[in-house]
């Protein structure tokens, strides 16, 4: 199972704070993970946004060709601002 | 005390009492030549609220910091050991606070102790620019009725940037 984390503005655009899903076999990375999710529809596509929306996997940000075995905590959020 | 207890990240609701903590890295620390502290303070924004942070506190202006909890004692840690490795430090504190928070609060303490004060102003510096852009904390500005999340800042991004190509003793 992944286990999927929103944090801040993402987690208040889609309304959701966390899920955890089984990925399909075509699902091999964090691209197609986004990618994936935005079949859903508004307002889940603001997740294929690599300016707005940063991943973590595992607790730390990656790039989006980060490949995923589908046991990951993956984590959707927007820019730090903190300090 | 431990090492790991030496380098110590924290996050917190509680306010922190930065005598209490200068005192407290000394400690630690054991000989230090200089200790750098720098503390984080909510900003009073409000429009036209001059310099009267009371009456936009009383206006409903406030901050709400929300993190990730596990990646950002992660984060921190990281970011720490970055500072290490480039500079002789004898002992770090890093408390983050969360939660909501109003105008003048404290929001974030960091304390670098070093033998000369070169490594431990750079140290507090690399530390605070990172953890502007690397770890995940996200602040919403609230005015009365009316909230938003703040924006990140492309200047952060510089200002981090910027220990890229230095050389760790410059």
């Amino acid at each position: 199972m992944l286990n999927l984390q929103y944090f801040a503005s993402v987690r208040e655009q889609l309304g959701r704070e966390s899920e955890q899903l089984d990925l399909p076999a075509d699902v091999t990375t964090v691209a197609d993970l986004a990618a994936w999710l935005a079949e859903r529809g508004a307002p889940w596509a603001l997740l294929t946004d690599a300016q707005q929306v940063l991943v973590a996997v595992d607790q730390e940000v990656v790039d989006r060709e980060r490949t995923l075995t589908g046991q990951e905590e993956v984590a959707f959020f927007p820019p730090m601002t903190g300090g | 005390m431990s090492a790991q207890e030496i380098f110590d990240v924290r996050v917190q609701t509680a306010d922190f009492d930065v005598a209490h903590e200068y005192q407290g890295i000394i400690a630690d620390a054991g000989n230090p030549g200089a200790v750098v502290m720098f503390s984080g303070l909510v900003r009073d924004v409000a429009p036209g609220s001059g310099t009267d942070g009371q009456a936009s506190a009383a206006a409903g202006q406030s901050l709400t910091l929300e993190h990730y909890p596990g990646m950002t004692e992660k984060a921190l840690r990281a970011i720490v050991e970055q500072a290490r490795a480039r500079w002789p430090l004898q002992a770090v504190r890093v408390v983050h606070r969360v939660g909501k928070l109003l105008p003048h609060d404290q929001i974030v303490l960091v304390l670098t102790a070093s033998a000369h004060r070169e490594a431990a102003f750079a140290a507090a510096e690399f530390i605070m620019d990172y953890l502007k852009t690397s770890a995940p904390f996200w602040k919403k500005q609230r005015f009365g009725e009316q909230s938003e999340w703040v924006a990140s800042r492309q200047s952060d991004y510089q200002r981090a940037a910027r220990w890229e190509n230095k050389p760790a003793d410059e």
